[in-house]
């Protein structure tokens, strides 16, 4: 809560969101390239890079760049996404949470049981295709492993790109279907009704210094 | 568009027909490799050279015969050299020609993402058209017999055209052009196929019971055959695979996991979409700014 805007909390600071666009934009060119090689159809994405050899050059170096844009935003989140017994509660409750039933719903705190699920996700995801991007990184790295390594490598990034971009898509929607959030990415700050309805304990946790004074 | 060639029947990450107008009407083609005539000269390997225009570095001595050591965007083929004892104590010289098979289902043409790096011609021939070559690699990832090889220089993959380029003007590939001992020969597949058996047969005589012909089915035939003195165990080959087929692995990743997963990115989407349109946004209103109003005030 800010004293000028005292209808406000802040929910990211600048660094956490600087940081979380980095990792966006990563993954976006990750995305479109990485599509590019994985499906003929949509081999034409390659223009957008400067063609097929230059999407083969720049996809692993922008992947080395997004997992470690994405460490340090990792690092920053993870202790707030450590899934609790209420976040089971709220998953099993998944069809009041489609339905927009929020008062059905457990008290939620910073993150909800869905957003917990989708950090857990990503931290998998990328850590597998980290992995499996180095075993078929041909240009150096390839030539280290055995055939064998290198063709479940291949498969295994196609299985966690996938999964990735799915878990992504929903992330993507979510921002969407649940109003004020982007701003809150954007722009740092969420209403207080927004915290109340969306994030309850947290927004208890962080108006009690401002109760107190 | 000048050599334009009108008898493609593969193409790589390619699902429309490709210009295939002209047919082999006179049949595939095949090179039989009689390993049993194999003398081991390397007139092959420099008639390969010497056609193709490539020179390989000068290596050093590696303690065995087969020079260059291995295969290399320079070396198209090369002859490998196996000591085998047979059971009987007797040594056996196992020398075969290596290079591309040429495979009626090739599986590098089936890993790569780069439409039309990887064609087969109607003849069987399959060739790699570098100028589309991306540099991926995943030519050797779906190679059951480990052929391909990208150059330090560009980046792009290569291997044994078999000749490509003379076998449309109606000449033989260098390599067999070269062979004097016979055991390179080049024809329809069917008459390669028939040469071998009358080969095979003539083995069979000479005491080499498990003599047999090498056109492994795994991948649908190949357009390179060998003659073996042991068809029973291909391996004593320099590791010439027993079965080779596509990797399971591979026709998973080049096959129903692309339509699959393209699918599933959409209809998830699709949801989402679907979500928005029948149920719609989760918005914080009025009332809920009030709600949070109160609790601050309410507690102390």
């Amino acid at each position: 809560m800010t004293s000028r805007h005292p209808e406000r909390i802040v929910r990211y600071s600048a660094a956490t969101r600087i940081n979380h666009w980095i990792v966006a934009i990563s993954f976006v060119l990750l995305a479109l390239s990485g599509l590019a090689l994985f499906h003929p159809a949509l081999f034409w994405l390659t223009a957008l890079f400067g063609g097929g050899p230059w999407t083969r050059i720049l996809h692993p170096f922008i992947g080395c760049f997004m997992v470690a844009a994405f460490a340090l935003l990792g690092m920053k989140l993870w202790r707030d996404n450590l899934l609790q017994q209420r976040d089971w509660i709220w998953l099993r409750k998944i069809k009041d949470v489609v339905n927009n039933r929020e008062e059905n719903l457990p008290e939620v705190g910073r993150y909800n049981g869905g957003q917990k699920l989708l950090y857990f996700t990503i931290v998998v995801c990328l850590a597998c295709l980290l992995l499996s991007g180095i075993v078929i990184w041909r240009q150096y790295f390839s030539g280290n492993f055995s055939i064998g390594v290198v063709r479940l490598g291949a498969l295994a990034h196609a299985f966690f790109g996938f999964v990735l971009i799915c878990s992504i898509v929903v992330h993507i929607y979510a921002g969407i279907w649940v109003k004020g959030s982007i701003r809150a990415m954007t722009r740092g700050w969420v209403t207080l009704g927004w915290a109340w309805k969306h994030h309850r304990a947290w927004f208890r946790e962080v108006t009690k210094g401002i109760q107190q004074r | 568009m000048p050599l334009q060639s009108l008898d493609i029947i593969r193409r790589s990450a390619t699902t429309l027909p490709s210009p295939e107008a002209r047919g082999a009407h006179t049949g595939q083609v095949a090179k039989l490799i009689d390993t049993t005539k194999c003398i081991g000269c390397k007139a092959c390997q420099v008639a390969c050279m010497e056609w193709n225009d490539l020179r390989d570095a000068i290596g050093s001595c590696t303690g065995h015969y087969d020079n260059p050591p291995d295969l290399s965007d320079q070396s198209w083929t090369v002859m490998r050299f196996t000591e085998y004892e047979n059971p009987k104590g007797d040594l056996e010289w196992l020398i075969r020609k290596d290079g591309c098979m040429h495979c009626e289902d090739p599986g590098c043409l089936k890993a790569c993402p780069s439409p039309g790096a990887i064609v087969q011609y109607a003849n069987g021939i399959v060739d790699f058209q570098e100028e589309n070559c991306i540099g991926c690699g995943y030519c050797i990832t779906g190679c059951p017999f480990d052929i391909p090889r990208i150059s330090k220089k560009d980046k792009k993959a290569y291997k044994c055209t078999l000749c490509s380029d003379r076998v449309a003007v109606g000449l033989e590939p260098a390599c067999v052009k070269s062979c004097p001992t016979g055991a390179l020969v080049f024809g329809t597949k069917e008459d390669m196929t028939q040469h071998a058996a009358e080969r095979i047969e003539d083995l069979k005589s000479r005491g080499f019971a498990q003599a047999g012909l090498y056109d492994p089915a795994g991948v649908g035939g190949t357009h390179v055959m060998y003659v073996l003195h042991h068809a029973d165990q291909p391996m004593l080959y320099s590791g010439l695979p027993e079965k080779p087929r596509i990797n399971p692995m591979v026709k998973l990743w080049k096959g129903v996991t692309k339509p699959l997963a393209l699918f599933a990115i959409a209809a998830t989407a699709a949801v989402g979409f679907l979500h928005y349109i029948g149920i719609g946004p989760n918005e914080t209103d009025e009332q809920d700014e009030e709600a949070a109003r109160r609790e601050l005030e309410k507690t102390p």
